[in-house]
């Protein structure tokens, strides 16, 4: 089993990664050649993640639920030395994106990431994408197993689908197995979360959420699929879907217009009619397939005597460990989220360097293995809490110890106009200068947790509904302008939040983002987090403080 | 005026016509006036180009400025990566884009 | 029209495809021709009938087809089943594997190019109606 606690490929799926290299190594040549047209070979590129972008090509490496080793991030590493211009950008959907790739090195970088078992498959196009999952998955104390098994079939079954592959629209799953929702799972097209029923695990099924421009919260539709059956199930999920979703209007492509317009009764109705049909089909990998995968994923060689202890007399280490580590199952570690936030920074930008720290840094005290998060942060799973201090000065040195997870400057933005070309106003640079007027970390521990979301345009790659405080670029003739929005959640307490009212050039909606926070701790009772106080008070108090 | 701008089909880089081929700066952008769609399409079709398109412009002192924020981005690069743009050594270079 | 491109032994059908709703409402016709978004389960009761089923891809991204055809291979379809319309070099694997037998693309579809996409992948993932076993399925035996 090797041992890295993380799924490794057999000569089964290094085949597929390395036929799929050939494949599309074959297609470019052809375009190149001008065989193929643009019309042709993009969704074929796109089913490779590479898109055309403002400025070059840009690629999108899947990281499956989130994990990755030592060894992959180097190599993520070397793809940005060598190929990018020395960094990448982390997203919200447990990829990293590269924003200056050459087509002609395109086949190269892919084959560059199957030699350590990686790909970028179906990370764009109209079909079944990266599965996502919990970045504490296997470290969490509140886990009633580890949901990676489970996605890791998903991502086995969803790659390369025939039946899938030219769905209406793009299609996310998300996976979890806690009640606490770090995942923002009821906003994906299938959310999935894992539950014991009579002692069995199976999976309990919510569908059809989704962000962009019309939000939807997914509606559970079926409250355990035993394991035996996940993969029928899916596919009858999927098969409504390619079905029925609409083709005639992109907009309304997405599954969670098809469950809204059929209502979550009637497409139930019909999945279940799908899935009788399934189950006598024979798709189902069986249990022991499940097993041989969780195998893989089994607890790392934890120090049995590991102390609990923590030396916090240093004050800047004693803020870190209370913002950005939380408890671990294994009692004398903790798990630690390494924030891509600093101020002035770009969110979940790394360079080359600290890419390469940070899989060092895992090396030494994560047993090889770190975690994407859908906040576009970096985790190090399994850190004895003796090596904390330690760890946390080699953070702190390289820029990678803001101690501000969960808080106002740990924003989510999307790369906004800097880089994406269905952008109406700039992102990045909103964030930057939040995290600077609000750089004080007391003030910002004082405001308590606060999740602040930018989206460049209405497709709400940067999850603007889903935030505390959302933020929307848009365009006011020909000028970039900004709307406000509350009260949105990605957590078990989804929500979707609501626009203040009229929009904001760049200063004006910073300015309201602290007329919002200002009222909110003159509100605020007992210890209400700030989306607390918002729900409790509601929004006509803050529009009048905004808008007078 | 109007001018074309496209990627490379190679290296997806930001290009401009200039009358008899393509320019990383947008400053060799020529007018093209009306009758582009046959340029377009023999580029296109010669790979020369990929996916090029007209866009509305302004003769300005320093040369052509896209009438549109997201092509000015284009022309320039990220301006919150300044080192990156194609004026790495002038800081004031961001203030075109807006 | 570009030559169809079979793979199957029998000989070509020759009666011309009818559309669904001429096939359900009467006629004794051996072959029909579904669009896109028409439901092929309608055909389940009458599948004995039938020789040939074409199911039309108004444009390649649309796949709508593929299920069509699944859903007609698991009911047991032993006909030609022809995919028709926007039919690509890069799309025929998959349209294998869910149960075509034949293409009528609108463009000609290059026989090497053809052979080579069709014989890249050693193995997969799911089980579908072309009966491959799933690598799931060598795993354990
Ligand atoms: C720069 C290239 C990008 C393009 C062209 C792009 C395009 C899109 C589009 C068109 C949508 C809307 C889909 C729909 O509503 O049907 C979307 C949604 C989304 N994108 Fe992106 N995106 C890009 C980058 C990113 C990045 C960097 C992230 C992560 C930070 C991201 C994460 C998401 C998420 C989470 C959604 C919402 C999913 C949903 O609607 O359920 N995207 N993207
Ligand atoms: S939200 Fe809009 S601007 Fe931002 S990355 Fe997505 S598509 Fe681009």
């Amino acid at each position: 089993m090797g041992d890295i606690s993380m799924y490794q490929y057999d000569k089964y799926d290094q085949q597929m990664v390395d036929t799929r290299v050939a494949e599309f190594r074959d297609q470019v040549e052809r375009r190149l050649a001008g065989e193929l047209t643009e019309d042709q070979f993009k969704p074929l590129r796109l089913m490779n993640g590479l898109y055309l972008q403002l400025h070059a090509y840009m690629l999108r490496v899947a990281i499956p639920y989130g994990t990755l080793n030592s060894k992959q991030m180097r190599m993520l590493g070397h793809i940005a030395r060598k190929y990018d211009r020395d960094y990448g950008h982390f997203t919200t959907r447990q990829n990293i994106q590269y924003n200056w790739i050459k087509l002609e090195d395109a086949p190269d970088i892919l084959a560059n990431l199957a030699s350590v078992e990686m790909h970028a498959i179906q990370t764009s196009g109209n079909c079944i994408r990266n599965i996502s999952s919990d970045q504490y998955a296997g470290a969490a104390a509140d886990e009633i197993a580890d949901p990676r098994p489970w996605a890791e079939i998903l991502r086995q079954w969803s790659s390369f689908h025939p039946e899938f592959s030219y769905l209406p629209r793009k299609f996310k799953i998300a996976v979890i197995a806690s009640d606490e929702d770090r995942a923002a799972m009821r906003l994906h097209d299938i959310g999935i979360q894992l539950v014991h029923k009579d002692g069995e695990l199976g999976a309990k099924f919510f569908v059809g959420g989704g962000m962009g421009r019309t939000p939807m919260i997914a509606p559970e539709i079926r409250d355990f699929v035993p394991a035996d059956e996940l993969i029928s199930y899916a596919e009858a999920c999927l098969r409504v879907y390619n079905r029925y979703g609409r083709r005639d209007n992109k907009y309304k492509a997405r599954i969670k217009i098809l469950v809204h317009e059929l209502g979550k009764e009637e497409y139930t109705r019909q999945v279940e009619e799908e899935f009788a049909h399934m189950k006598t089909l024979g798709l189902n990998p069986p249990v022991e397939e499940l097993a041989r995968i969780t195998e893989y994923f089994a607890d790392p060689a934890f120090d049995k005597d590991a102390s609990d202890d923590l030396d916090l007399s240093d004050p800047d280490f004693n803020l870190w460990v209370d913002q950005n580590t939380v408890a671990h199952k294994q009692p004398g570690y903790a798990i630690a989220t390494i924030s891509l936030k600093p101020k002035s920074g770009i969110p979940g930008d790394a360079s080359s360097a600290q890419i390469d720290l940070m899989a060092d840094l895992a090396e030494q005290y994560s047993f090889d293995e770190m975690r994407v998060t859908h906040s576009q942060n970096i985790v190090l799973p399994h850190v004895k809490k003796s090596d904390l201090y330690a760890l946390w000065q080699k953070l702190d040195e390289a820029g990678l110890a803001p101690a501000n997870l969960d808080l106002i400057t740990d924003s989510i933005a999307c790369p906004g106009l800097d880089y994406c070309s269905l952008a109406n106003a700039r992102s990045i640079p909103l964030a930057q200068k939040i995290s600077e007027r609000f750089a004080d970390l007391g003030r910002q521990r004082e405001l308590g947790e606060l999740k602040l979301k930018i989206s460049g345009c209405i497709n709400a790659c940067g999850h603007h509904h889903a935030g505390h405080i959302g933020i929307l670029g848009v365009d006011r003739k020909g000028t970039e302008n900004y709307q406000l929005l509350l009260g949105g959640s990605a957590a078990e307490d989804t929500s979707l939040a609501k626009i203040t009212g009229p929009g904001f050039d760049e200063d004006g909606v910073i300015d309201a983002i602290e007329t919002v926070t200002d009222l909110y701790l003159k509100e605020r009772q007992e210890d209400e987090r700030f989306i607390d106080t918002y729900r409790r008070v509601g929004m006509a108090a803050f529009k009048e403080a905004i808008y007078g | 005026m109007k001018i074309l701008t496209g990627n490379d089909l190679k290296t997806g880089d930001v290009t401009w016509w200039t009358g008899s081929d393509w320019s990383r700066h947008v400053e060799d952008a020529v007018d093209v006036g009306e009758n582009f769609e046959a340029i377009l399409h023999q580029e296109e079709a010669s790979r020369r180009v990929n996916v090029p398109y007209a866009i509305e412009a302004e003769m300005t002192d320093d040369g052509p400025r896209p009438a549109h924020i997201k092509d000015r981005v284009r022309a320039l690069g990220p301006t919150v990566r300044p080192d990156l743009t194609l004026k790495p050594a002038d800081p004031e270079a961001g203030n075109w884009v807006i | 029209m570009v030559e169809a491109i079979r793979f199957r032994d029998d000989n070509v059908h020759e009666e011309p495809a009818v559309s669904l709703d001429a096939f359900l409402d009467q006629s004794n016709a051996t072959a029909v021709r579904i669009e896109a978004g028409e439901d092929a389960r309608l055909l389940l009761p009458l599948l004995d009938r039938l020789a040939l089923i074409e199911i039309d891809f108004p444009v390649f991204g649309d796949g709508r087809g593929y299920s069509a055809a699944q859903i007609l291979r698991e009911a047991g379809y032993k006909g030609e089943l022809r995919a028709s319309g926007d039919v690509l070099v890069d799309q025929i694997a998959y349209m294998r594997r869910c149960g075509f037998d034949a293409f009528a693309p609108d463009a000609p579809i290059d026989a090497k190019v053809m052979k080579k996409a069709l014989d890249l992948y050693d193995e997969v993932y799911q089980g579908t109606t072309d009966s491959r076993a799933p690598i799931w399925k060598l795993r354990h035996g």
